[in-house]
């Protein structure tokens, strides 16, 4: 009786696995907490920072909760980084290469999806080759060439690569939209040809219909990764353009630009706040389509087969 | 008869021809883009490149830019970071898978809010940009604070040589964001795990074997692969991370006095040969290592 009491007591408490019993579900949660409070830490500090004067910086009792909403810094950042203008030229080159780019790489994705074409080991390879060499060998002779196209310091320099699908990770999106079009049922294209479609009708009355989906994701990831990339951009665009993150990498010398005083050293809540306004767009972006994000990753195709 | 035998070759051309139609903006753009500016970049690499009011004069000049990588201090300090991002990889990649797998068996497990802690782990990966690491870095807002109350700088640098005990420190200074950087990860491992049958792990249960047993024998052989392809993933974002100092250098010897054009060419591609050379060692080394569990 009492042994059967036991084996009860053990089972509610301890269960048969991992996440079934009582210790095991709280030590589940309690991880998952911790862990995701650890991942929020760096934001939450930012955010709470950023609502600091002068005084509540140096004062070692405030730590959490500042003394008062004080709103200064983020005022000074959205003048040190010319925000709306910024912001406007910042989405210039990261929505237009994200949507050109997503046209471009669903075209290719389909052809290779859907047609028998000559030679097309040989394009998976160079499309991989793409996503494999670095960005460094080829943007040299791409700065060469650019300059000679005149297109040098211009948004140009990166909706051109976008448009033909040499931007930013286009071989990702390439496989993304080609897992995606190989799955969808060649019957479809079939009754759609033999109606009188042809196959580029197929293509825009079925597959693009059809991808809804896989668009909508791959031009979510695109325009975050154009969004945070400052590398190319940086040279590409040359130093007269600065997207939001290129001001931020320059914060201290955009603030002095922007004050005229040139000794003062900005202080961490000010930087806080500025960073916090780089990342808004993105972040809000992410609340709302934060589903498209995480489903994204599993049409890429290597979850799957 | 004739009739017949044309009509799939007439089908095969139409295919090839619609095809071919539809990739030709990506084909334009790979040979405009990439393929020119490959070749080009290797001739680069073995010239000398001087820009004028003019424009650009190109004089070969052979291994000269490869030779100057070893021989000059511009060169060295190129080398210095390269073994840096070595260094980094090392350290890195396993704390990163390691950490993926057990966020993705965590969240594998029968959950409720799963898809608000599944947005919580892969929220990093939207907004890590570099400036924003950066920023996050320096002002001290990448590490937690037990890590300075509990003295476990102090207890590091006593305990280790200074050549380590400094790498070893700066993974403490910039912990949260180097599992910032395994966003992606998480979700590879998650969808590797959902995979698995239920009933395998029922039937080892049956048979006695504990959740840890279950976990090395189960969950580990299935997610091989998968680790296999999140390493590949993470060296290449590592290594194309826009803060990254190896690639810094190569930008920076782009416009400066002593180095120019042809030198930071012959910089990249010794990057890229490095970059290879480290995934080719990750990929024989985790393939080995998947071999050698089979036969044990």
């Amino acid at each position: 009786m009492d042994q059967k009491k036991l084996a009860k007591v053990r089972k509610v408490l301890l269960g048969r696995n991992l996440s079934e019993g009582i210790f095991g579900r709280i030590a589940l949660y309690g991880l998952l907490i911790i862990i995701g409070f650890v991942y929020l830490f760096p934001l939450i500090k930012m955010f709470t920072y950023s609502l600091k004067d002068l005084a509540d910086l140096v004062n070692p009792v405030v730590e959490w909760i500042p003394t008062k909403l004080y709103l200064e810094n983020y005022l000074t950042s959205l003048i040190v980084l010319k925000y709306g203008k910024t912001l406007l030229f910042s989405l210039s080159v990261t929505l237009i290469p994200a949507l050109l780019q997503t046209v471009t790489t669903s075209i290719t994705g389909y052809a290779l999806a859907k047609f028998k074409v000559r030679g097309k080991r040989l394009v998976f390879a160079l499309i991989l080759l793409t996503y494999l060499l670095p960005q460094q060998i080829y943007m040299i002779p791409k700065f060469v060439l650019f300059d000679k196209l005149g297109i040098l310091e211009t948004a140009w320099s990166i909706l051109f690569p976008a448009t033909f699908g040499q931007g930013l990770s286009s071989a990702i999106f390439i496989l993304i939209f080609y897992q995606f079009f190989r799955m969808q049922p060649v019957a479809l294209d079939e009754s759609a040809e033999i109606d009188g479609a042809n196959p580029y009708q197929v293509f825009w009355k079925i597959g693009v219909p059809l991808a809804a989906p896989a668009y909508l994701s791959s031009f979510l990831f695109s325009f975050v990764w154009y969004w945070n990339e400052t590398y190319i951009s940086s040279l590409f665009l040359g130093k007269e353009l600065y997207t939001l993150q290129l001001k931020l990498l320059n914060f201290q010398s955009q603030f002095n630009l922007a004050t005229g005083i040139s000794q003062t050293m900005t202080n961490e809540a000010i930087r806080y706040a500025a960073t916090i306004l780089i990342i808004l767009p993105v972040l809000v972006i992410y609340l709302i389509m934060q589903r498209w994000f995480v489903e994204g990753i599993d049409r890429t195709g290597v979850t799957g087969e | 008869m004739p009739k017949t035998l044309r009509k799939p070759l007439k089908r095969d051309v139409r295919q090839n021809l619609v095809g071919w139609s539809m990739l030709s903006i990506w084909a334009l753009g790979f040979l405009a883009f990439t393929l020119y500016p490959i070749f080009t970049s290797l001739y680069y690499s073995l010239s000398d490149v001087v820009l004028s009011g003019t424009g650009i004069q190109i004089t070969f000049v052979g291994l000269a830019n490869y030779r100057a990588v070893f021989s000059t201090a511009a060169g060295f300090s190129f080398l210095q970071a390269v073994l840096d991002f070595a260094i980094e990889v090392l350290v890195k990649v396993p704390i990163i898978t390691v950490f993926a797998i057990i966020i993705a068996v965590l969240l594998n497990q029968k959950i409720r809010f799963r898809g608000f802690f599944r947005a919580i782990y892969f929220l990093p990966v939207i907004i890590a940009s570099g400036p924003v690491i950066t920023q996050l870095v320096n002002q001290g807002a990448a590490t937690i604070p037990l890590v300075e109350q509990m003295g476990i700088r102090d207890w590091i640098d006593a305990t280790f040589v200074p050549a380590l005990a400094h790498p070893i420190a700066s993974i403490f200074d910039q912990l949260i964001v180097i599992l910032w950087f395994s966003g992606v990860q998480i979700l590879l491992f998650i969808a590797a795990l959902q995979k698995i049958d239920r009933s395998v792990y029922e039937a080892a249960m049956i048979d006695g074997a504990g959740p840890w047993e279950s976990f090395w024998k189960i969950t580990m052989p299935a997610l091989k692969n998968m680790v296999l392809v999140s390493v590949i993933f993470t060296i290449i974002n590592l290594a194309t991370f826009s803060e990254n100092p190896a690639i810094v250098h190569i930008k920076d010897n782009m416009f400066a006095l002593e180095t120019g054009f042809g030198f930071s060419s012959a910089i990249a591609w010794l990057y890229f040969v490095v970059l290879a050379m480290i995934l080719a060692v990750a990929v024989l080394l985790l393939s080995s290592f998947g071999k050698e569990r089979r036969r044990s």
